[in-house]
Parts: structure tokens; C-alpha cells; sequence
């Protein structure tokens, strides 16, 4: 295992403990809102009081200035202690007495660091889901293609490669358009997972063909024939566990595509909607003319996609089976 | 020309031409099972009437005939949300797209192909290193992202402005026209370029280490051959292969990542066109995009298997 697989692997568990755990780390409830603090600025815990003494990790909460613009300063009078293990979190501030917003506030004055966190549990999920899908999609139609070989063959590779050349973004926009453009949070995960899915396929399904073209000639396949087994079983037992690497890298390689599709679908309004959190709801206010300039850490769902992808991407990058093209 | 190369070059075209019908019929189809949209109002009425004057009520197979049979003629019908003839919808439209999507090209082949060959050429080279990092990291940042970050850097230094087409004024010279279009292309083509720069880069460097190992490179170097002049000359077009191969797919990324800029960016271009037909359930202009956006793709792989004919006339029949 080289240094970068190892750093993406860390990247990721980081990730994914962050995700599960994400409805006890988020300090606050993911819809909960602070009307005084619309677009507040991160807050910074301390530990260094006003004099230089050393205190109990706090914050100084934020006192609102001008509603208009949206001006806060710290109360710099008043330490609100962080509490760590309280019911249902695992470290959070009296609400009563301000409430702690890491890495700031949106339009409507809610925790941009639980919203992220939260977030990440549709984004990744329908992700994750949407590759599971690509993927089995993937190994049986290459594995038949494969297989088979012939005409069969021919058809599912030219039906794969005409998918590969599309830009996949326009092929998920159009799939969507022909559902109604209102959908509940569970009907969007599903259909987005089915969507992307079928738009995904094509990548796995080439390499899982190549494999088992080339392992069913070896003998052992061979073997497996002579002594009676039957189509099915030498597939299922014999090739294409050959193709399980391959696969494995697939994943990491169609994740970032499926994260990047999640997020401009739930941008341009295909997606999750309102009040529902996900990445691309997130960025979506982020998009809006001058909000940006305002509240520059309403791009953090940005900086966790982009932190997401770096790290499947370094997984991949020390792989011999990763190549640009299974990427684009 | 050899036979051989006129096959494979007609093949390619005829797959082109069945890329563009395909997939502007399969849009057209897919379009009329969505359920109705806003194009009309609510009023049940209007919405039946203006159905009916579009041809819409009828069966499916009647109406994808009429328009296919139209369609050969360049009549591709009139869009039901703007009430303009849908092939004038766009062609304005396009041709913007089309502006951000070649320089976004040419800018990410200006900086991933030298780049590439560059740290490709020198494993060890501490900038090299750097370079490849930071391309591993910008190949993770989408064209979603770059865009938002740009549009901050935008608002917040004032250098470039910040998206939107250029109002060009009226009695502007020709200077000007490119001065000023130059100015506000200039970010989104960025924000389109750098993941396909970063993409270009990864693949050039492992093409040309890979070329630097070929018996003949070894050869010149050997010979006495001085190693920029092999790396730069000789190396690079063995390597260009991979990268040409891929460049159908690059295209159709380009494509991709401009249909989000246009509309972080305001670029109205064929993305945003597109969106906002599908939003509507605006079925011609639905088709009418799908099938400009195809025509520029499949001329985009037409030129890149010509060009990889030349540098390469050894095409594999089943490339």
C-alpha cells in the first residue's frame, strides 16, 4: 500500500465517522433556527480568556449589530462554556445563553456545521447507494457481454460506449426532466439513486468484460466446464471474482462523479429541495447573487466535497487499474 | 490514404450522425413522458388549447415522425415558453456555449499538456512534485466548486467581472469587441478549464514516462541526442496518443462542467437553455438543444480521431 492509498484511507474513515456519527457530533438540530444570527461568521472556541488565563474551552457569543447588514461582534464580556457529552450531543453551549455556530450561520441563522455534517448522510448516501447500483449493473451486463461474446457482446459495448461519450451531467438532467419536478426527500434519494445508476454503468461494464473474455480462457475456467458446471456457477464462482480489484477501484473512481452529480442536481433545483439538508442544497444558497460575498463559509459543504473527493481520488491514484478515462 | 484509415474514418462518421439523431430523438421521447409543466399557465383551458396548437395531444409515434420529418429540413419547430422559433433559440445560445467551451479547451490543453510533460519527464524534480500535487487536488475540485470560489475571489478583488455575458457597446471596434469579451470570458473559462487541465496533466505525465521507456527514445538518448530536445520532439508525439484517444470524452466533460458554470455564471448558453426547457417541459427546444449539443460533440470526435490519424496512422480497426 503506497503513502498516498494510505492518506486517502485515513481521509475517508475520517469521513465516514464523521457521517455516521453526525446527528451526536452536530452541536445543534440541523433545522433549528437562530434568528439573530443570519449569516453569522464561524465561531472560533478558546481557551485563552481576555487576560491570557487559561479556561475551560468557551466562546464569546455574538451580538447582533445591524439586522440589515448582517454585523456581529463578539461579546468579549461573556464566556460561554463548551459542554462536552450533555444528552444527545457531544459537545455543544447553553442555547439559552448563545449558541455556537463553528463554522457560522445561513440566511435563516442555522448551524452551517450540522447542516454539513447532516448533509453528508444524503449526498454520500445516495452516492454510495447510486455505485452499489452502477456497479452490479456494471458487472452483469460486462460479465454477459463478456461471456457470451458475439453479437451480444458487440451491442452491449457499442450501447457503453455511446453512453461514455455523453456528457454524463446532460444525461442525468434529462433523465430527471421526465419526472415530476416536485418529489418528497425519499422519492428523490430512490430516483436519483435509479438515475444515476443507469448513467453510471458503462464504466464498470467495459473493464468487467475485458476480464472475463480474458479469464474464460484460462484453464481453470476450462476445468470448471469439464467437469460440468454450469454457465452460471463458472461466471458467479469462477470469473468474476478476477474482476473483484478492478471493481473495487470502479467505486472510488465513479463516488466523485456521483458526489459532483448530487450536488448540481440538488444546485439548479433537480435535486433535494429545501429544508432538507445536503451538499447541493447547501451550495445552492451559496450560488445566490451576493450572498457569497456576505457569507464567504456558506461554501464549507464545498471545501467537505472537495475534501471527499481528494481523498477517493488518492485511494485510486496509486492503483494500477485507475486510468483518466474511467474518471472523466 | 489506406483503405484501412478511410474505413475507421467513415465508421467514426457514421457514428457521429448516429449520435446526433440518437440523441435528440431519445431526448424529444423522454421529454414527452414527463408529466406537463408550466409553459402555458395553469389555467386547464389555455393549457388544452395551446396543446393542441403545438400538436402535443397528439400520439406519440405521429408527432416524433412529424418532427423528425421537419427536423431533416432544419425546421425544428417553436419553442412553447418563449414563442420563438427553437433552431434561432439556439443558434444564439450555442454559439456563447460554444465560445466557453473552446477556450476552455484550449486553455486546459495550454497548461495540462506542457505541464504534463514536464513532470512526467523528471520524477524526482521537487517542482515537479508540487505540480503533481496540486493537480491531484484541483483534478477533486469540480467546475461547481472552482466556479463559487471564483465568484468570491470575483466580488471580492473586483479583477475580472464576475460572470454574465459582455454588454458590448454599440460603436465598440473590433479591438474592443475582443478586449472586452476577453475580460468577462475569462472566469468561467477557468472554471471549466482547471479539472481538465488537472485530468489532461495526470495523462500526459504517465504517457510521455511511459513513451521515455520505448526502445527508440532510449536510442536517441544513447545516440547522444540532448534529453529536452528528445523529451520535447520526439517522446512528446509518441505520448500524444492517450491523451487524442480520450479527447471525445474531454470533450463531453467540457460540456459538462460548462453547463454548471453557465448557470453559476450566468453564461447564458445551451446548459442553461437546456435547464430551463426541460424545467418547462418545452419539448422542440428540449430536442433542439440535445441535438446542437450533440452536433458539437460529435464534430469535436470527428476532429480528434483525425487528428490522432495523423500523429498516429496505426488505428486499431477496433478502436
Amino acid at each position: 500500500m503506497t503513502a498516498t492509498t494510505r492518506a486517502g484511507l485515513l481521509g475517508l474513515a475520517f469521513i465516514g465517522a464523521l457521517t455516521v456519527g453526525a446527528s451526536v457530533i452536530a452541536p445543534h438540530d440541523p433545522g433549528r433556527q437562530f434568528a439573530d444570527l443570519s449569516y453569522a461568521p464561524p465561531m472560533r472556541p478558546h481557551i485563552f480568556g481576555d487576560g491570557g488565563r487559561v479556561h475551560r474551552p468557551f466562546i464569546y457569543p455574538l451580538r447582533l449589530v445591524d439586522r440589515l447588514e448582517h454585523t456581529f461582534v463578539e461579546d468579549r464580556t461573556t464566556r460561554v462554556p463548551l459542554e462536552f457529552l450533555s444528552p444527545g450531543t457531544l459537545v455543544t453551549t447553553d442555547e439559552s445563553r448563545g449558541p455556537w455556530l463553528l463554522l457560522g450561520g445561513d440566511a435563516l441563522g442555522r448551524d452551517i456545521f450540522a447542516r454539513v455534517l447532516l448533509g453528508a448522510r444524503l449526498s454520500l448516501g445516495v452516492s454510495v447507494a447510486a455505485a452499489v447500483v452502477a456497479i452490479v449493473l456494471g458487472a452483469v451486463l460486462g460479465a454477459i457481454a463478456g461471456y457470451r461474446g458475439g453479437r451480444v457482446d458487440n451491442l452491449l459495448m457499442r450501447a457503453a460506449d455511446f453512453v461514455l461519450v455523453l456528457p454524463a451531467i446532460y444525461v442525468v438532467i434529462v433523465l430527471r426532466g421526465t419526472m415530476p419536478l416536485v418529489l418528497t426527500t425519499g422519492t428523490v434519494f430512490w430516483t436519483m439513486t435509479a438515475i444515476l445508476g443507469l448513467a453510471g454503468w458503462p464504466y464498470p461494464a467495459r473493464g468487467v468484460r475485458a476480464v472475463v473474455a480474458a479469464e474464460r480462457q484460462k484453464e481453470y475456467a476450462e476445468a470448471a466446464r469439464a467437469v460440468g458446471a454450469g454457465s452460471l456457477r463458472i461466471l458467479l464462482r469462477h470469473l468474476l471474482p478476477a474482476a473483484r480489484g478492478f471493481l473495487a477501484v470502479q467505486i472510488t473512481l465513479l463516488l466523485p462523479a456521483f458526489i459532483l452529480a448530487e450536488a448540481t442536481l440538488s444546485f439548479v433545483g433537480f435535486g433535494f429541495a429545501e429544508p432538507t439538508p445536503s451538499w447541493g442544497v447547501m451550495l445552492h444558497e451559496a450560488g445566490q447573487a451576493g450572498t457569497l460575498f456576505e457569507a464567504p463559509w456558506l461554501l464549507a459543504p464545498a471545501a467537505a466535497m472537495v475534501l471527499t473527493i481528494l481523498s477517493l481520488h488518492l485511494v485510486s491514484a496509486g492503483s494500477s487499474y485507475s486510468s483518466w478515462e474511467d474518471r472523466a | 490514404m489506406q483503405t484501412g484509415v478511410r474505413r475507421y474514418l467513415l465508421r467514426r462518421a457514421g457514428f457521429a450522425v448516429l449520435l446526433v439523431f440518437a440523441v435528440s430523438s431519445a431526448s424529444l421521447l423522454l421529454a414527452h413522458l414527463a408529466p406537463p409543466g408550466d409553459a402555458f399557465g395553469t389555467d386547464p383551458a389555455v393549457l388544452a388549447a395551446e396543446r393542441h396548437r403545438f400538436g402535443i395531444d397528439r400520439p406519440i409515434g405521429e408527432q416524433y415522425l412529424d418532427w423528425l420529418s421537419r427536423s431533416l429540413r432544419f425546421d425544428f419547430g417553436e419553442s412553447m415558453r418563449f414563442h420563438r422559433p427553437v433552431a434561432a433559440l439556439v443558434r444564439e445560445r450555442a454559439a456563447n456555449t460554444a465560445l466557453l467551451g473552446l477556450s476552455a479547451l484550449g486553455l486546459a490543453t495550454a497548461i495540462g499538456l506542457p505541464l504534463g510533460v514536464f513532470t512526467g519527464s523528471r520524477a524526482r524534480d521537487p517542482l515537479a512534485i508540487v505540480a503533481r500535487a496540486a493537480s491531484i487536488v484541483i483534478l477533486s475540485t469540480p467546475s461547481l466548486v472552482t466556479s463559487l470560489v471564483l465568484l468570491l475571489v470575483a466580488s471580492r478583488t473586483g479583477w475580472f467581472p464576475a460572470g454574465g455575458l459582455p454588454r458590448i457597446p454599440l460603436d465598440a471596434s473590433v479591438l474592443d469587441t475582443v478586449a472586452i469579451t476577453t475580460r468577462h470570458l475569462f472566469l468561467p473559462a477557468l472554471a471549466v478549464a482547471l479539472p481538465i487541465a488537472a485530468a489532461i496533466e495526470r495523462l500526459q505525465s504517465r504517457a510521455i514516462h511511459e513513451a521515455l521507456e520505448e526502445p527508440c527514445i532510449i536510442a536517441a538518448l544513447a545516440r547522444g541526442v540532448p534529453r529536452h530536445r528528445v523529451v520535447w520532439r520526439h517522446a512528446l508525439r509518441l505520448s500524444l496518443k492517450p491523451v487524442l484517444a480520450i479527447y471525445g470524452i474531454i470533450i463531453g466533460s467540457a460540456l459538462s462542467g460548462s453547463f454548471v458554470v453557465e448557470i453559476v455564471m450566468s453564461w447564458t448558453g445551451l446548459g442553461d437553455l437546456m435547464y430551463q426547457a426541460l424545467q418547462s417541459r418545452d419539448l422542440y427546444l428540449v430536442a433542439g438543444c440535445a441535438a446542437a449539443g450533440s452536433f458539437g460533440l460529435a464534430v469535436g470526435i470527428l476532429l480528434s480521431d483525425l487528428a490522432l490519424v495523423a500523429v498516429d496512422p496505426r488505428v486499431e480497426e477496433s478502436a
